[in-house]
Formats: structure tokens, sequence, C-alpha cells
């Protein structure tokens, strides 16, 4: 006769816990709740046993069970404010929570920014100390870039390696896609893990430098199945605009300057050329938009077999007129285990079609720069639009119409990818605590586009039109295989944990080159050679060591051998060592009774990290490449294709990072308080740098080499509150800060405190270079002249600050201001949840980050609305701040501070449960806007740059969600 | 996989060896010197480039040489406000000043290309590849010409920069620090290499159009010899003589019009008194530098680019400095035909309105018929730039001689620059009686306006920086004042100096 045991897994609200897991270890059973939070467990003995249920997010219940027949016992989860107990992926493995020796931070998906998502980063903006993600702008899935302790390079790769169920991305950019991750469904991912010390990184080795970030998608999980289905459709609207004069403010300038003229014949008056519309071309090329996101889930157990199958659509337009992308995503995976569960098998499967039409974003500035006194069409052949014309041609110093930009300008892309990966951890029989761990991963993606513009188009006037094509092809392959052995040793209370592995990582891609046309089919260009194979392998071996003593001292240390074909064989081989040490003080006797403690963590660690991406793959190479059609020579009658030498540098080696990092992770009132400190350094030594090398000694007068240091201090904080904890109400809020400093401390091959180099122009006159990096500053720090004003505080044109008082003003009297870092970054959370409502918003800071306001520097300018080429164009509204006639590129008048505060993100939801008795459809309807207000003193359209240039920003949309998630 | 699996190679690049394989591919790595001349990078106009640290648009020889030899002087003016032009216009340049290390870098990077291009002919290479016979002599040919560019863009660097560091075959490719050499040491190494490649070179006039040949080689020593006094304190008159009298009896002929020189098919109607050109072609040599940005850079859209053969051009930077049409003395274009101006306001009251200043409007992308040449985006110039033509060796001759030098005779040098007169008023009406030292530097004006010759004639003159003589914005002033006699020479780019410790920074900088 067998018992069984059934009942419901129940949370601090008395609600059901679909997924939390029952396992009575002594007899090695277990199940997991379905959607209803009932399970049932059978094949029992009559006895007293000990019930373990867990659920993420939720402390650990060891209950004492007395079975007797069929036993039916309820368990109430408390919720674990602190996840102490929680598992966490890291590198090549998981830890216990309380157990992390590195800088770890996770944010699983209940925590994740809601909202119209559609790139997944997105999702945890503001969520880590220490973490920025800015977005690139509000272009459908444009996609972010991240910065994990602000980066530890100049022109290497700044941006953090990538795991995605342990298959790491390539780091390379999809052809005809808008961003890498757009094409990953965010719908899909359960958690984020973001290793930022190098205790954590150091195990990735060559490619952590800039920290790591592992993602895991969500997985099937046993019980009865359950279809899961939710719709987020959102209407995205404008948040600002560029302020710019309107067409009577322009009507005043020409008719308050009437001897202005654009050249000697008296009749070219600029008042001649002035029209009759008011248009605001900012209205004209940006619409309010409307985006569908639909996700449908099945999972459950087939045969005992747990699986996933998803599906989703995306449909989300853009701001910018006839901008829209389309997104099919489809995901299978199935964790079976076999052999008495000694082998657990993890199998996955995603795939994504894209469809992306990208309107023309040079419009953007265009719409800025249009003249609002004329109309958006006019009669004439250049499909109606209106255009300034010089002669019979387009003028060349005219903006063009930035409708028909749009309009006549039809940019394709078509992506499909599929990545997947086959995970096989196999536990020894004869040795259980042996693992072997097989995991064999793929990336493959395919990219096509076509960009059409027709006969008639101002925009390609030169060329009569245009037609390009363009495909290209990833193929990414991942195999690691490592062995693991976990042992606790009770006599000297000493757990041992060791890893050791091996990885083979080939990446390559393929552009396929195809000639140009004009519109009326005449070839332009033709590809000098059909396709380009760019290829990179990584070798590795790697290993940890975990040695932790009665619970209390943890000793790890790993280290990784990164073998890459960047390199020559000299200097291939890569050594990147680590070593962390952790004291849980809270395990201490002292503490242990503390009323007021609940938990106190000390880390320490050291580690080096390297770098190797953001460079060429066959740069430490002598070669000769060919030029192209536009690049011959002609000596008498015959035109010459010729070979031309590259600059190379046969001597590069790996960029290293050694970082010390000092942790404390603390708990007070049983976790209603928690929260972590870091403090970190980071020096970097061999940058890879492209700097002037003596000339004459290599084929360009700079190369990327091996030169120059920077060091990278910091802190991070992060502070949650569990400021009500009821049966009916919940209050949380979470704060996050952190302090980052990047300085140069060498650049040059001579150490020279005097090299400068520069590191980013601006738009407006050719060439001009305003960030720089020298010694003892910022990275990208602004280098420009200081301004002079006058007593009521308005610029004086053209007069600068004579600093090194030489009696004239040149380059000499440049000096460095500002840079675009932020010195303190801020994250802010709360949700309160009252019964079955919640509220919550997400806010973001930046302090101290400068930007240079390149809108204004560039149109903000007499002479750009009386233009001397014969045309009207448009100024921006700052031009009544400066009075500038000309333009002042260099001046420290357009570094603004650029601090803000943002509020990503406000939400309300009703999570209604169980809608009815008869079934078990469970149903949730939340509302969110996103991107709800900034508070800035920067006058531009956004503070938030990547570059700190502010310029042809995409406006960043603000969005209205309504969203529904129905649970069967 | 395999530990040497990890040697992986790009897919359509080449080594050494496989370029420089067979005698085509050595013809076409000799093509790949003169083509460094016509381009930024040889992907045309692209957004790469030969040099780093400027704007690749910027950074071919013919823009870079001609900024710093015509807008540091009287000749011209550029009312764009990129970093450094405005320093260039007022000689307030700094060893920053991104425009004078382009050049400087350009001027290097052909020589470094030239000397890989010795490196990988020498005879022990060519019989190890194979090559022998005519192949061989050939090639031997081809070495003199390499040889000869690279004095070219040595005489470069000793006219503006001075004392360079110094490379030849014998350097290897890497990071080690060259030597800096004197000025008057280059000037000897110019000499001799021009000297030793002499008899190497093709008879003048018998190579292909666009390779050197014993009359560019003449014509480059005249050059030097006529200059040699600011180059080592010691004139070398009779020298210049000597070789100008080479070239101009070297079967070469004045064109028979003047503005002929400067249009596409100047290669067919100029043929004779064209030296060695540097070629461009709007379709297949495309570059934002060189003729195209000689034609476009100097008109606007008033000026009808498509009478320039430019229809989508016309970008408004490059007019004269007052003091040129004055030289003219009737600038209308009326008397002397080669005062080729647009406007109507000579003053130039402001650096950055284009319209202050007369245009010049010589160089054009037509034929001598009017017709454009063909250009992909309608901006791209197909004209043919001349480096050395057979007017500046008159004029080298003329003076040379009315400076005393010996071997020449003072009758032939005034029938030499009547004869370019001559030409410049259809008839004799502009003849002059007789020669003075001051009238070559006007005459040269007149006759080579814009042409890459200003800054060096006003220094020979001792005009360049002193008080004597100013212009608009000289010295940042605007009424135009004097600067220190160190700005003579362009200073050693400051990158250079901390990337190469062997280098001293030119005195005043």
């Amino acid at each position: 006769q067998t018992s069984s045991l059934t009942g419901k897994v129940l949370d601090e609200t008395g609600l059901p816990l679909p997924g939390a897991s029952i396992q009575i270890k002594s007899l090695n059973k277990s199940t997991t709740t379905p959607a209803t939070g009932i399970f049932q467990l059978g094949g029992l003995k009559n006895g007293v046993v000990i019930v373990t249920v867990t659920y993420i997010g939720y402390e650990t219940l060891n209950q004492q069970v007395t079975i007797s027949g069929n036993t039916n016992v309820d368990f109430n989860l408390k919720p674990d404010a602190q996840n102490l107990s929680e598992v966490v992926v890291i590198g090549y493995g998981t830890s216990e929570k309380k157990n992390l020796t590195g800088s770890i931070t996770t944010v699983s998906a209940k925590d994740f920014q809601k909202g119209a998502i559609t790139t997944p980063e997105q999702l945890i903006q503001g969520k880590v100390s220490g973490v920025n993600i800015t977005s690139n702008g509000g272009a459908p899935g444009a996609g972010s870039v991240i910065r994990i302790r602000g980066g530890a390079s100049l022109n290497a790769s700044n941006d953090p390696l990538i795991v995605i169920d342990g298959v790491p991305l390539s780091g390379n950019t999809i052809g005809n896609a808008p961003s890498p991750l757009a094409l990953i469904n965010p719908n899909e991912i359960e958690s984020f893990t973001v290793l930022k010390d190098a205790n954590a990184t150091a195990i990735y080795g060559s490619r952590a430098s800039n920290g790591v970030v592992l993602i895991t998608t969500k997985k099937g999980s046993a019980g009865t199945p359950v279809i899961n289905f939710s719709t987020n459709n959102s209407y995205a609207t404008i948040a600002k605009k560029v302020g710019v004069l309107s067409a009577d403010q322009i009507r005043t300038v020409v008719n308050d300057n009437p001897d202005v003229k654009y050249d000697d014949n008296p009749d070219h008056t600029f008042k001649a050329l002035l029209g009759n519309s008011n248009t605001d071309w900012q209205d004209e090329i940006y619409n309010n938009s409307f985006t569908t996101d639909n996700n449908l889930s099945l999972s459950g157990a087939f045969h005992g077999v747990p699986y996933r199958v998803s599906g989703g659509y995306l449909d989300q337009k853009g701001l910018l007129i006839t901008d829209r992308l389309k997104r099919a995503t489809g995901g299978f995976g199935i964790s079976p285990k076999l052999f008495g569960d000694h082998l657990k098998i993890d199998l996955n499967l995603k795939g994504s079609l894209t469809e992306a039409h990208f309107a023309n974003q040079d419009a953007i500035q265009n719409a800025i720069q249009f003249d609002p006194t004329q109309s958006v069409y006019a009669e004439n052949k250049y499909g109606n639009y209106f255009e300034w014309i010089q002669g019979d041609v387009p003028n060349p110093n005219a903006p063009r119409n930035p409708v028909g930009l749009i309009r006549l300008k039809d940019n394709n892309g078509k992506t499909e990818r599929s990545f997947g990966n086959a995970q096989f951890d196999y536990s020894f029989h004869f040795l259980p605590e042996l693992h072997a761990n097989l995991n064999l991963g793929y990336d493959v993606s395919k990219g096509y586009g076509t960009v059409r513009v027709p006969i008639y188009a101002a925009q390609s006037a030169a060329t009569q039109g245009s037609f390009t094509r363009s495909v290209g092809t990833q193929r990414n392959k991942v195999s690691e295989f490592y062995l693991n052995y976990a042992k606790y040793v009770e006599s000297i209370k000493s757990k041992f944990d060791v890893t050791a592995g091996y990885g083979y990582y080939d990446n390559s891609s393929t552009t396929y080159n195809f000639a140009s046309y004009k519109g009326t089919g005449e070839v332009i260009s033709t590809p000098t050679f059909p396709f380009a194979v760019e290829r990179e392998k990584l070798l590795s071996y790697y290993g940890r060591f975990v040695y932790t003593l009665a619970d209390k001292y943890i000793l790890s240390a790993t280290m990784r051998a990164d073998g890459s074909s960047r390199f020559a064989e000299e200097n291939r081989w890569g050594y990147f060592p680590s070593v962390g040490f952790t004291w849980r003080i809270i395990g201490e006797d002292f503490l242990k009774d503390s009323k007021v403690l609940s938990d106190l963590k000390l880390r320490l660690s050291y580690g080096e990290t390297g770098n190797k991406d953001g460079i060429g793959n066959y740069n430490y190479l002598s070669k000769y490449y060919s030029n192209t059609g536009q690049g011959q020579y002609q000596i008498g009658d015959t035109l010459y294709d010729y070979y031309t030498p590259a600059a190379y540098d046969p001597d590069l080696r790996w960029e290293t990072t050694t970082t010390y990092n000092a942790g404390l992770d603390y708990g007070f009132f049983d976790g209603r308080i928690y929260g972590g400190i870091d403090v970190y350094y980071k020096k970097t030594k061999d940058l890879l740098s492209t700097v002037d090398i003596p000339s004459g000694t290599n084929f360009n007068n700079r190369l990327l080499t091996n030169v120059g240091n920077m060091d990278v201090r910091g802190a991070e904080v992060n502070l949650n509150f569990s400021v009500i904890k009821g049966e009916n109400a919940n209050w949380d809020f979470g704060v996050n800060a952190a302090y980052n400093k990047r300085k140069v401390t060498n650049l040059s091959l001579n150490p020279d405190p005097k090299f400068i180099i520069d590191a980013g122009g601006i738009t407006g006159g050719t060439g001009i270079n305003l960030k720089y990096n020298a010694i003892n500053q910022i990275p990208g720090s602004f280098y420009v002249y200081k301004q002079v004003y006058d007593s009521n505080d308005k610029p004086l044109e053209g007069v600068y600050a004579d600093l090194n008082g030489d009696g004239i003003i040149n380059t000499g009297d440049q000096y460095f201001y500002k840079a675009p870092d932020p010195k303190f970054t801020f994250g802010f959370n709360t949700s309160f949840n009252y019964k079955k409502w919640t509220l919550s918003t997400v806010l973001r800071a930046n302090l101290g980050n400068y930007i240079y306001d390149n809108v204004s520097s560039n149109f903000g300018v007499k002479r750009n609305i009386l233009s001397p080429t014969g045309l009207i164009n448009n100024a921006t509204t700052d031009i009544y701040n400066t009075n500038f006639t000309n333009n002042q590129y260099l001046s420290d008048y357009y570094i603004k501070n650029a601090s803000f505060l943002k509020m990503d993100n406000a939400g309300i939801a009703f999570d209604a449960g169980r809608i009815s008795k008869s079934n078990n459809m469970t149903l949730r309807i939340s509302a969110n806007c996103q991107n709800v207000f900034v508070v800035t003193k920067y006058k531009g359209l956004d503070p938030e740059s990547i570059l700190g240039i502010d310029y042809n920003l995409y406006p960043r949309p603000r969005t209205y969600t309504l969203g529904f998630n129905v649970g069967f | 996989c395999k530990k040497s699996d990890l040697n992986l190679t790009p897919t359509n690049d080449q080594i050494a060896s496989s370029v420089y394989s067979t005698p085509a591919g050595y013809k076409q790595e000799l093509v790949k010197l003169y083509a460094s001349y016509a381009l930024t990078h040889s992907s045309g106009a692209t957004a790469e480039s030969d040099i780093g640290g400027l704007n690749p648009g910027f950074t071919d020889f013919l823009r870079l040489f001609w900024m710093s030899q015509e807008l540091t002087s009287d000749e011209a003016i550029c009312s764009w406000n990129d970093t450094g032009i405005p320093d260039l216009n007022q000689m307030t340049w700094t060893s920053e000043t991104t425009f004078l290390r382009g050049l400087y870098s350009r001027s290097i990077y052909q020589i470094t290309v030239c000397n890989e291009f010795l490196r990988e002919s020498t005879p022990e290479k060519l019989s190890s590849r194979g090559i022998s016979g005519a192949d061989a002599t050939a090639i031997q040919k081809y070495r003199a010409e390499a040889r000869f560019l690279r004095a070219f863009q040595y005489w470069v660097l000793l006219d503006g920069f001075g004392n360079p560091p110094f490379i030849t075959e014998n350097d290897v490719i890497g990071k080690v620090p060259p030597k800096q050499i004197k000025r008057t040491d280059l000037f000897n190494y110019v000499e001799s290499e021009l000297k030793a490649i002499e008899s190497d070179l093709a008879d003048a006039q018998t190579n292909e159009y666009g390779r050197a040949d014993k009359g560019a080689d003449w014509a480059l020593l005249a050059r030097l010899y006529l200059n040699a006094e600011i180059y080592t304190g010691t004139a070398k008159y009779t020298e210049a003589i000597t070789y100008s009298s080479k070239v101009i009896n070297g079967g070469y002929s004045l064109a028979s019009t003047y503005k002929n020189l400067f249009l596409t098919d100047n290669n067919v109607t100029s043929k004779n008194e064209l030296i060695l050109t540097i070629n461009y072609d709007g379709i297949h040599t495309q570059n934002d530098g060189g003729t195209t940005y000689l034609i476009n850079a100097a008109i606007n859209g008033d000026m009808n680019p498509a009478s320039f053969g430019v229809p989508t051009g016309g970008w408004a930077g490059n007019r004269t400095k007052n003091p040129l049409p004055l030289i003219f003395g009737d600038y209308s274009g009326n008397t002397d035909k080669r005062a080729m101006f647009f406007g109507t306001k000579l003053a130039n009251d402001e650096m950055g309105v284009f319209s202050d200043g007369l245009r010049v409007t010589k160089f054009r992308n037509v034929n001598s018929a009017g017709v454009p040449a063909p250009s992909i985006e309608g901006k791209f110039s197909s004209l043919d730039f001349p480096l050395f033509r057979l007017a500046e060796q008159y004029l080298i001759y003329s003076e040379a001689v009315t400076r005393g030098g010996s071997g020449g005779n003072a009758a032939q040098a005034l029938t030499y620059v009547n004869n370019l007169r001559e030409r410049a008023y259809g008839n004799t009406s502009g003849n002059v009686a007789s020669l003075s030292i001051p009238f070559f530097l006007d005459e040269r004006a007149r006759e080579l306006y814009w042409e890459g010759f200003r800054r060096t004639d006003l220094i020979r003159y001792g005009k360049y920086t002193n008080a004597s003589y100013v212009w608009p914005f000289k010295g940042g002033a605007k009424a135009g004042t004097g600067v220190s006699d160190t700005r003579n020479l362009f200073p050693i780019p400051s990158a250079d100096l901390i990337a190469n410790t062997n280098l001293v920074q030119n005195a005043g900088y």
C-alpha cells in the first residue's frame, strides 16, 4: 500500500504559486506545482519525512510532515526579500547567492522593467548599480549601449560579453537587423545575471574586461500544461521636439536683415526666397505610432519530460513615418532527465524572423534645419517635394526636404536567425559528486537588405537615384566541456568545488558584395571581390576552485587561458587568473542571534581579464589589399589596379585589466532592509589604441597597437527596503547608486603628458574634432575654447580666453572642459501592492555628465538662417541666447550640463488571479507609461547620450501600454 | 580544435610575395606609388585614408600641399571654419595644426611606400622570383621612378619642414623611430638621388603619360637649385640654369592657350608643356582632394557649377587674398588672359564670407570645347594637375640668370619671359623690355598662381614673414602684420615629436 501527499503551495497572500518545487530528499521524490498550485506526490510510505518547498523569491521551507495514507498539507511560503538561498547562474555553474564570492547582481523576470520593451537589455535599465544601459534612440529595435562600470578600454570594445544559456554571443553585428539583441524576444527571458568584478568574470578570460551579462531563458517545468498568452499594445507619442524658430520668426529675421545678401545680384535677396507656408517639419516627419506584442507559450511535461514551446509576434511602428519592425519568434525547449536523474539534458532552440523598414533618419536633422516658410509640396521634378534648386540641380549646400527624404528612400531589411544549444550534464553513477557537462551551441543568421531611391529623388540627384543591396551571414559555433567535482567533508567542515573545462569558439561572418546602381540602372560601382569572410577562433582552458570552510570562509580562485586567432603565435595566449575571498560574518557565533542583522558578508577579490574585441581579425598580419573601382590610377591610356600594403603591428597582444574589488553585503531585520556596497579599482594596461607612431616606420602614421594605461575607480551601493510587508499590502523600494571615474594615465609610445589624440568629431565643419583622449583626463573629454561673456552673460562671438597668454587665439588656447561620462548614476524602483493591485515605477538619474549641443552649434547661428549659399534655413531657438552670426563649434558655451532624472516607467497592474472557479484561467491586466518625464537643465531634445554629442537623435518616445496576460 | 587552427588569413588580401610575383605585379605596384599622389585611399573617396588623424577627404597630397603653399600666402584665403584653416589663412599655425601634420604624414607615407617597392625590387628579390632579362630591365626603370617620387616628397619636406625624419629602404617596418635629418643634409640627399637616377630614367617625353622621366628629374633639380640658398645657405643659380636648360631643350614646348592647361583635355592640348601630371578621373580615381577640391572649393552656387563641369558641386571655400588680382593691375582678363577671376569685391573684409575676395576660375572639369568630363556624382574631377610644366622652367631659367647664375644669357631669359607674356596677351603688347629680380615674384604669381608655388616664392624673396610686405589677415591682423622669421619653416607636428624622441622641433615652435 502506498501513500501520497497532496496539497497547495501558497504565497503570503494565500494565492497559489505555480512552478514551486516540492521535494522529499530522503525518498528522492520531487514534483512541481502547476498553475493551480495543487500538487500530488504519490508512491510514498507512511512515516515522518522532511518536505522541502522552494520557489524563487521565497524562503526555502523545510517542513516536517507525517505521511499517513493520503495526506493533505498546504505549504505557506514567505517571501525572501533578500533571496539568499536563490541559486544564481555564474560562469560554468551555479552558486547559492549567500555563497557568492564575486560582485554579481541578478534581476529576474518579476523585477524587469514593464511596458513596450522590444530589446532584452532594456528590461534591466536602471536596475543594477554600475550598469548603464543607454538606448540608441527611439527607432524600433534600436538596441542599447551597455556599459558595466564604464568599460575598461579606449579603442577596443567596451561592450560586455553576453552569454545566453551558456552560449556567448560573438559581438558581431548582424547585417540588416536593428541590433543583435533585437532579434531576441524579451518575453523569453527568465533572468539576467550581471558579473562585475574580476572574480566573477575572469573565468570568461579574454572577453571579460567589460563585465559579463548572463541571460537565462525560460524553461519548461513539470506538472500539468500551462498555457500563457500575453498581449501588450502600446501607443508611442513624441515626448519632445527640438525647439526651432517658427515660420514667422524666420520672416522676422529675414525682414530685419534686408542688407544681407548671398551674392552680388541685387535681385538675390533673402526676402525673395521666403515662402508663404507655416510648416512644422518635425510634425511632418513624426507620427504617433502603434505597437502590438503578442506572446503565447505552453509549458508542461510530456511523459515526465518538461518542455516549453513559445511563439511571439511583434509589430512595432516608429515615431518616424514609415519606420516599422516586424518580428516573429519561436522557441522550443525540453529538459529530460535520464538514468535516474544522472543525465540532465537541456535542449533549447530559438528562431526569429525579422522584417524591418528603416525610415531615412537623415530626415531628423533636415527637419530641424528646413525652412518653415516653405510648404512640403511644390510642383517640380523631384517627386513634387519642395527643394532648394540651384541652376538645374538641387542646391548641394541645402538640406533636403525631410518628407521627401523619407518617402523617396525605401530601405528594407530582413533577417533570419536561429540559435540554440544542447547541454548535457552527467553526474557519474559511481561518483555522483562528479559532473561532466557538455554544451554545444550555435547561432546562425542571415540578413538581406535593399535600398532604393527613385531617379527623381533630390537626395540622390547626383546619381539619379540608386539601388544597392546587401547580404550577410553569421555563423557562430560554441563547444564547451567541463568537469565539476563538489564534495562536502563533514569532518573538516569543508566543501570543495572544483571545475575544469575546455572551450572552442568559432565565429565567422560573410559579407557578399554587390554592384551599386543609379536609378537609371547604370552601374555606379562594381565590387572587386564577390564576398569576404571574417573569421575568428578562440580556444580556451579554464578552471575554478572554491573552498568553503564552516560555511563562513570561502576562497575562490579561477584561471583561464585563451588563445585567439587575432594575434601572432608568440602573443596568442593570454592567462587570466583571479582570486576571491569571502567572509560570511553573519555565520559567526557573535552574530548568530542578532535580531538586527540578518546578513553580513565581506567580499575581497583580485583578478585579471583581457580584451580583444573591437579590433580587426587580421591586424597582426602583413597584408596587401586591393583598390576598388573608384581608386584606380591612369598611366598612359590604361587604368591600373594595384595592391596597397596595410599598416600592421606584428606584436599585437591582449589588453589586460586588473581589477581589485571589495564588497560588503548586508541585511537587517530579517531581510527587510538589505543591499551591498562595492568599491573597485581597475587598471588596464597594453590598451589597444590607435595612436601616432613615429612617421615613416609603418604604412600609416597611426597604428592600432598596445599602448597606454587607464584607471577606473568607482563605488556602488544598493539598498532595498521592504517598508510594508503584510497580508494585503506590500511596499518595496530599492535604490542603487554608483560612482565611476575613468582616467587615462598614458597614451603614447613614449609617455608624454602633452600627448593628446582625437576621440570623436562633430557635425558641421569637416573634420572638426571635439573629444580627445589625454593623460589625466577622462576618455573622450571635450577640448574646447573658453568662451568670454559680456556683462549680460551673453557669449561674445568668437571671443575666447587667451589661456596660454601668447596674445593670439589658436589651438594652443584649447583646454579640457568636462566629459560625457556621468560621475554618479542612480536607479530607483518601487512597487506598492495592495491586494490585487500593484503600482510600480522606475526612475533613473545621471549626475555630472555633460553633452555637446551639436544641434545648436550647427544650426543656431544667423549664417545658417541667411545662408550665403543662397537659401534660408531654420535655426534652433538657442540663437536668441547667443546671437551668433557664424558657427562657433569649439566654444565651451555648447558644453552643457546634461544631468537628468528620468522616470522610465510607471505602471499599474491588476492581478485578478483565478477568474472563475470552474477553470484555472488567470488574468493580469497592466497599464504602463514609459519615458514619463525628464528633469534636466539641458534644453536640447534629450540629455541622455551615448557619446556625449547631441545630434540627429531619434527621439525616445513616450509610450502608453495596455497589457493582458492570461494563463490556463 | 588544434592550436594551429588559430592561424587564420583574410579572404581577399594578399601578401608581398604574391603581389610581387610577376613583372605585371611590379608594374601594378609602381602604379600604386603614383596613385598615392592622386588619392586619399585606394578605395576612392570613402571614409578610409592612407593617413590618420585628419578627415579622410582632406588627406590627399595635392590638397594638403596646395593649402600649405597658398592659404598661408598672399594668394588665397579659405572661408571654412574647419579647425586649422583659419590658422593657415592667418599664419598662426601651431605644431598641432592638423593640415600641416597631414602634409607631413602624407609625404612620409609616400616615401614609405616607395621604400617598400625598393625593398621588394632588389636584384636579389627579382632573381628569387625568376624575373630576368627585359622584365628586370624594365623594373630597374621602375626603381628609378620610385626613387624620383621619393625624392620629390623629400623635397616637399625639405621645403616645408626642413628637418624631417629620414627613412630609406634600409629601414624596417615596425615601430622603431627613425633619425632626423638636417636640412642641408637632406638637400644633398635629394640632389644626389636625382642625379643618381638620371641615367636610369626614360628620356624626356618618352615615358608613358603620367610617369616620370628625365624631364621631371631635371625640372625638380632646377626647382631645388633655384631655392638652394634658402635650403642650405649656398646659392646654386648656375645649377638651376643648367637643369632648367636641360628641360627647355628636352623637346617640350608651350601650349598655345594658357587656359587649356587647366582643362580636362590638357593631356592633348597642352601635351608638350606638361612634364609630369597627377592624373585624376571623375569615375575611376575619385577623391575629395586633388583637382576636385581645387575646382569645387573655388566656386559656389552663383558661379554656375555646371559650367565648371561639377553640376552638383560648389563648396564655396577658396578665393583670392586681394594682392593677387592687384599684381595683375588689370585683372579683368581683357589684357592678360591669365587673370581668370569672378566677382566684384576685392576686399577680404570677412574671412568667412566667400564673396569677400575675387574668385579664381582657372581650374575646370570641362574640356577646351566646354564639354564636361564624366563624373558619377557631378562633383568629381577628371582634370589632371600639372606638377611640373615648361613655363615654370622658363621662369627658373630667367630668374636664375637675372640673379647672376652663369651658363645662360639675359637675352634668352627675356625671350622666355616674353614667350609667356605673348601667350598671356595674345600679342606682344604685354612684352617687357628688361628684367629685374623683383619682377619675377610678380610674374610667377601671374603665371603660376594657385598652382602651389607661392609660399616657396615669398620665402625666396624674404617676404613671407616680415612686416615689409603684408596682406589681409597675415599674422592674425585684418590689415596684416609681420610674423616671426621662424615661420619660414613649418613646425614638426607635435604628434610625431612625441612618438619619435629622436626629433628636435624647429626653432620658434
